[in-house]
Order: structure tokens, then C-alpha cells, then sequence
């Protein structure tokens, strides 16, 4: 049997236009059903966490309570690096989701808003918003996105019934932390005085990234010349010290047996429980410690990481994530979209975030207050942002410059396979490739 | 991404029986019969490795790129993880693929003689193969917990205070390698028997009249008579070992540290950060790195192979 040329010519266009409409198949179907009735629907990009998911739940309920012509339809990503993928491709594809809670300082920067995002800077709440949080959502002189939750600390949660057992006071400096430490160990009965947990590798971070205040006030500049490739971690003497405390911790045999293995719900289990006294951690586990250890609400307290000076103590602080609207929602969409993001930053939204588990600290939006019931972790860190001086935004929000195996260099220098020095030295060659990729000047 | 298995030359050029190569092919297909296939071969392969190449010379976000030549390359090899990485992978690749063979090769042997059991236990021990390497990780990851795990837990009660398999760093890699070599010995068992099994009856017989023991048949006819299933295991389980990736992400994410990262998780981990021109150059140095080490070595094996 021969094939003429006309048979073999049409099986190549059906293969070729199988192809071709393969391809475009996905991108017809999403612009379509937005005409016709008055109500709208908006779909609302959201990461997968537990906590993630019940707060986004309850400010679409109670956003469509108020906007009934309005609702949102909720889509969640993985955590992560694996979710800032999919963020950037789906915004690079046009693809994105209505409105989508993404982070704030240096990784915004990274999803190239001036070209994706709507910005929000003439919404007449803009004003209403905590500067520090604005400054993290901000690309050039506009603002892109509003807080999806409170402002969280970088700290030592610390357990109360052993301060109270062996009397001993919260540390101001790093030396009485360290004695705190020595006294808690030699009392015994396997307490482990600081808890560490390598199985979940960011968790071992906060020594350094916590210690970012006691940096910024004894090297005011160091943020601005650390984006200009001017300081370094290695040769700057107050910045090399959260390598080097993470040394010591590991050194001096203060960490639990099983460090190098236990993860997050342990450590937070240790401390709940009364068998580890202190947790390095961001205050956002504080609503999941809670949820399995109610006890722990009155039991934990949270102090900030301890540097050379007690009267410069000071808490490190993350900003709240954001939520944006990306330059591909248009028309009806983009009004209720906007809708959408002026409920969540009012005291409304505030509430409505509240009423779904435990803040993580202060809401970046004024007007805003916390629930009188919130755990005692969570109050202590109040008066560190109410005193002049006593608190500082987290490097990641005041530099774009973050390298990403952070997490394994604090590990090895945790478990005694690098020195803290040399970590830290490793860590600025860490960053040079971020830098080099955001193409900032000097790298 | 870049991967694709590495073709042998054609031997159609050193064999004078094929036809005179180059005008007219014999071929029972009108040229235009191959096209869809040519179509599909370019757009899903051919395409991504030239733009791999490519883009392995660029510092590109998923929303514009810029070419900066080979400094993606040079950034690579000044990669401190680098060196790590790729002794790293040297080390997995050799010991994998070394223990592959000897357990596989004595395991078949086992499995072929006449003993109680044997397909019973031929499939115990191909059973491995058969389960995803995520799910094996995993589970591993659970047995070799060095506080609750059970491996630990039962070297406890005959009173040996076991290592943190994955969280020492002198052990980790190695425990990696047992697993790996758990999960995939049974494929080099299969690829034996099948070796052993096609060696004709005779030669045993002639070997056993002429008063040879079971040591001698093993190691005069056994053993060189199945180099072709060796050459096989070798070949493919050090290509495995050389891209690992799976496995170790799943159990220790090259961690302590980075005392387990081979060269895949070094490039996943780029990829990770947003540094997409850097891992594809790391892809690209990958697959160079196979490329080197698979043909030479497949080249020089078959040649021995066609001497015997």
C-alpha cells in the first residue's frame, strides 16, 4: 500500500493542530464566565497550611456577609519554594487567580510587581496601614498588596514554670541567657535548656535571623550597605554572632539529645510540656502549640533574642503576608477584588482573622486590637513594639538579599560540623547569588 | 531535564554487510511517514536540550532573561556545595553500583541453585523494585530514627548503641547507599539470573567430570560466562547512582548540612531558589558528567565482551 502525497499532507495538519489546540485549551477557559448576572465571583489564591486555610475561610465568609453580590472562591498552592513557583509561573502565564496572598519584603520583590500587580496606593485605606508593613509591599513609589494576618516575632519562647521553679529572670543580655542556660542544665531532671529541631531544617535559622535587631542598633547601617555588598556576616563583628551563638548552644551541650532529628511539633511539645526551657522560634507556631497543648497559652512566654547590650534588647519582627490583586483581573472582578482587599484591611478584617485561631502578634492595620484572650507568648511581645527603639523589621524586609541554604549552614554549625565563623563565611557566598540574580549593583 | 540516554554509535559504518551508506536507504516507509514522529521528537526533545543549552548561558527569572555567557558555569563550579556534591555522587555512584553487583551476583547464584523455596524467595527479594522510591525513603527515613526508630530499637536490645543513621553526617551518605542498594539489588539479581540461567548445562557437566568443585565452576565458568549480565548491572545502576535524586531528597534533603547532597540535589536545590539559568547550567554539566563517564566506560566493557 502507498500513501499519496495528499493523505500523508492532511495526517501532519491533524497532528499538528492536535497539537496546537492542546496548547491553548487551558487559557480559553478561565476569561469566559465572568459576563452576564450581577453577582461575581472571584478566585482567591492561598497556601495550603492549616492556619493558612481557616483564616482565608473566615474572611471570605464574613467578607461575603457584607458584599453579598460577592464571592470568593478559595484555591490553595504548596508551602514554600515549590508554591513560589507556581506563584511565579502562573502571573508569568497570565494565569493567576483573582486575588492571592504571596510574602512580603524580599520575595515580593522577586514577582516583578510593577509589571504584575495592580497597585493599590490611591485606596483610601492605604493610610490606615502600619509603615512598616507598607514598606515591604512597596516597588518603587506605589503599594501593592494589604496584611493577611498580624506581624509575628523572631524569638525565644521560653518556658514559665521552670523560670518560676528556679528562679531565675528573663535575659536581657546574652550572658544571662547563658547562665540561664548553665543553671537550667545543672538543676537537671532532662530538661533540656535550649530546644532545637534540625528535622525541619528553617526552624534552625533563628539565632541568626532573631538576632537581626541587636545587629541593626549597634551597626545602624548595616542593612543598606549589606544590599551594596559593602558588610559582610563573616567580617561584620555584631552579625557573626548569631553564627557563632549557635555554635556555642551546640558546644556547650545546651541542646535536647534528639536535635538533630526532632521536628517543629516536638520542639514545641518539649516546651509545652516542661522538658525543654527555650525555643528559638518565630511566634507564628504559637496558635499550632496552643491547639495541641492548651496549657501552653498560660505556660509560655516569649522574650527577645538576648544581645551584648541590655539597654538596646529588642524584639526582631516579620512582617504579615500580603494579599494582592494581579494586573490580569480586570472590570467587575477587579472592583470586588478590591472590595475584597479593603475588608481585610479594616479592623474588620482584623476580626475576622481573629476569629479564626490565635494571632500571631500586633495587626499592621490601625484600628486594629488583639483579642483580650491571647496566649501570654503572644502578649509579651507587645511591649517591645510599643517602646521607642524596641523592635526591628527582620533583614529579609529591609534588604532584598537572602541566600537560600541559610537553613543548612545554621544546621552544620548547630551540630558541630562547621564553625560559626566559617558558616557565616559560607553564608556570604550564599548570597551572592541572589544578589547577582536580582541584579543589584556591586556584586 | 536534559537527560537522555546516551545513543552507541551506529555500527552500521564498520559493518561492510550494510548497504553503502549514504544516498538511498532502504526503507519500507514513504520519508513522509516519519514526520509526526519527527514532529513529536523535536518538539519534546530536541528542542528543550539545544534551549537547555541555551539558557544555561543566561540569569533568567520566569519573566525575562538576559545572556551573561559562561558565568552561570563559572558560578557553578565556584559553588561550594559543588565539590561536596560531586564526591558525593562519585562515592553513592561506585558503592550502589559495587554492591549491586556483588550482592546481585551472589544472590543469583543463590536463587538459581536447587534450594527450598526459590521462587518464593526470588520474589522477596525483587519485591523492592517494585515499590516508589518516595515511599521507601519515607519509610526508611521512620526505621532509621535515631531516638524512635525501629532499626535502633532492635540493635538496642542485643545491646549496641546504634548511630543517627541520617543525622551524623559520617553516616548518612552511607546509609543512603544501603537503602538504595535495598531497593534496587533485585533488578541486578534479575538481570543475573537470567545470565547464569542461559549458560548451557554442558559446561557445568564437562567441568564437573573433569573433577572440578563448585568454587572452580563458579569462578571459571560462572563468572566470566556471565560478564554480559555484569557489564549490564554495571552500566546501569552506576547511570542510576550518578543522577540519584529521589531517594536522598525524600530521606535526608541532603542534609545534615550538606553532607548528603549529590549533584542532582545541589541543581534541585537551585532550581528551588529562582536560580533557574544557574540550575540549567548545573543540568547541562550533569549531563556532560554522565556523558563522560557511561560512554567511556560502556565503550570499553562491550570491547572486552566481543575479545572473549
Amino acid at each position: 500500500m502507498r500513501f499519496r502525497p495528499g493523505a500523508s499532507g492532511l495526517a501532519l495538519l491533524a497532528v499538528c493542530s492536535l497539537t496546537l489546540t492542546a496548547c491553548s485549551a487551558g487559557s480559553l477557559g478561565s476569561s469566559d464566565d465572568a459576563g452576564g448576572s450581577t453577582a461575581v465571583e472571584i478566585t482567591y489564591l492561598i497556601g495550603n497550611q492549616e492556619q493558612d486555610l481557616k483564616e482565608a475561610q473566615q474572611l471570605t465568609k464574613d467578607f461575603t456577609a457584607k458584599n453579598p453580590d460577592v464571592t470568593v472562591k478559595l484555591e490553595t498552592r504548596p508551602a514554600g519554594s515549590e508554591g513560589d513557583n507556581i506563584v511565579k509561573t502562573r502571573l508569568s502565564t497570565g494565569d493567576m487567580t483573582d486575588v492571592f496572598a504571596y510574602n512580603t519584603g524580599s520575595l515580593f520583590q522577586a514577582i516583578a510587581p510593577d509589571k504584575n500587580l495592580v497597585a493599590i496606593t490611591d485606596e483610601p485605606y492605604i493610610g490606615d496601614l502600619d509603615e512598616n508593613f507598607t514598606r515591604t509591599v512597596k516597588s518603587g513609589d506605589k503599594i501593592y498588596g494589604v496584611p493577611s494576618g498580624g506581624f509575628m516575632g523572631g524569638a525565644v519562647l521560653y518556658s514559665i514554670p521552670i523560670y518560676n521553679k528556679l528562679g531565675l529572670t528573663v535575659p536581657k543580655t546574652w550572658a544571662e541567657f547563658m547562665a540561664n542556660n548553665a543553671k537550667i542544665k545543672a538543676a537537671g531532671g532532662g530538661v533540656a535548656p535550649v530546644i532545637q529541631t534540625y528535622g525541619e531544617t528553617w526552624t534552625s535559622q533563628l539565632f541568626v535571623l532573631g538576632d537581626f535587631h541587636n545587629v541593626a542598633v549597634s551597626e545602624p547601617d548595616f542593612a543598606d550597605k549589606y544590599t551594596k555588598n559593602q558588610a559582610k556576616y563573616a567580617t561584620s563583628p555584631a552579625a557573626v554572632k548569631g553564627f557563632e551563638h549557635t555554635q556555642q548552644v551546640h558546644d556547650l551541650g545546651y541542646q535536647n539529645k534528639d536535635f538533630a532529628s526532632a521536628k517543629l511539633p516536638d520542639g514545641l511539645k518539649m516546651l509545652a510540656t516542661g522538658k525543654g526551657a527555650h525555643y528559638p522560634i518565630l511566634s507564628g507556631v504559637v496558635n499550632d502549640m496552643v491547639a495541641t497543648n492548651p496549657n501552653a497559652a498560660k505556660d509560655v512566654g516569649l522574650f527577645a533574642l538576648p544581645g551584648d547590650d541590655a539597654s538596646k534588647n529588642g524584639l526582631t519582627v516579620w512582617t504579615p503576608g500580603g494579599i494582592y490583586i494581579p494586573n490580569t483581573t480586570k472590570d467587575d472582578k477587579l472592583e470586588a477584588a478590591k472590595k475584597f482587599l479593603a475588608f481585610v484591611a479594616s479592623p474588620d478584617g482584623c476580626k475576622s482573622l481573629a476569629a479564626a485561631g490565635v494571632p500571631t502578634g500586633p495587626y499592621a492595620v490601625k484600628g486594629c486590637e488583639l483579642p483580650a484572650d491571647v496566649p501570654q507568648s503572644i502578649k509579651d511581645m507587645q511591649p517591645y513594639l510599643d517602646k521607642e527603639g524596641g523592635s526591628s523589621l527582620a533583614l529579609e524586609f529591609v534588604s532584598p538579599v537572602k541566600g537560600p541554604s541559610l537553613e543548612q549552614i545554621t544546621v552544620e554549625v548547630g551540630s558541630g560540623i562547621r564553625k560559626g565563623k566559617d558558616g557565616a563565611a559560607r553564608y556570604d557566598e550564599d548570597v551572592k547569588k541572589q544578589a547577582q540574580q536580582l541584579g543589584l549593583a556591586g556584586w | 531535564m536534559t537527560i537522555t540516554s546516551a545513543r552507541p554509535k551506529s555500527r552500521s559504518e564498520s559493518n561492510p554487510a550494510a548497504p553503502a551508506a549514504g544516498r538511498r536507504f532502504y526503507t519500507p516507509y514513504s520519508f513522509w511517514f516519519y514526520l509526526p514522529t519527527a514532529v513529536i521528537y523535536a518538539v519534546l526533545f530536541l528542542i528543550p536540550t539545544f534551549a537547555s543549552f541555551y539558557y544555561s548561558l543566561t540569569r533568567w527569572t520566569l519573566f525575562d532573561s538576559n545572556f551573561i555567557g559562561f558565568d552561570n558555569f563559572v558560578m557553578f563550579f565556584q559553588e561550594p556545595a559543588l565539590v561536596k556534591g560531586f564526591t558525593n555522587t562519585l562515592v553513592f555512584a561506585v558503592v550502589t553500583s559495587g554492591s549491586k553487583v556483588v550482592l546481585g551476583l551472589l544472590l543469583a547464584v543463590l536463587l538459581t541453585s536447587r534450594i527450598v523455596g526459590r521462587s518464593y524467595l526470588r520474589s522477596v527479594v525483587f519485591f523492592p523494585v517494585l515499590v516508589s522510591t518516595i515511599g521507601v525513603g519515607l519509610t526508611f527515613q521512620v526505621l532509621m530514627n535515631p531516638e524512635r526508630g525501629l532499626i535502633n530499637g532492635a540493635l538496642g536490645v542485643i545491646g549496641i548503641d546504634g548511630p543517627g543513621w541520617l543525622t551524623d553526617p559520617s553516616w548518612a551518605l552511607m546509609s543512603l547507599a544501603l537503602v538504595d542498594v535495598w531497593k534496587g539489588v533485585g533488578l541486578a539479581t534479575l538481570i543475573y539470573i537470567a545470565g547464569i540461567v542461559s549458560i548451557p548445562r554442558e559446561y557445568m557437566e564437562a567441568a564437573r567430570v573433569d573433577g572440578a568443585g563448585a568454587w572452580d565452576s563458579f569462578w571459571r565458568i560462572v563468572l566470566p560466562l556471565s560478564r554480559p549480565a555484569t557489564v549490564t548491572v554495571i552500566i546501569l545502576s552506576l547511570i542510576g547512582g550518578l543522577r540519584s535524586f529521589e531517594l536522598i531528597w525524600a530521606m535526608t534533603r541532603g542534609g545534615p548540612g550538606f553532607t548528603s547532597d549529590v549533584i542532582s540535589s545541589v541543581i534541585y536545590k537551585q532550581y528551588q531558589a529562582g536560580f533557574y539559568g544557574l540550575s540549567t547550567a548545573g543540568n547541562v554539566i550533569l549531563f556532560l558528567v554522565v556523558t563522560l563517564i557511561v560512554l567511556p566506560l560502556n565503550w570499553f566493557l562491550n570491547r572486552k565482551e566481543v575479545n572473549l
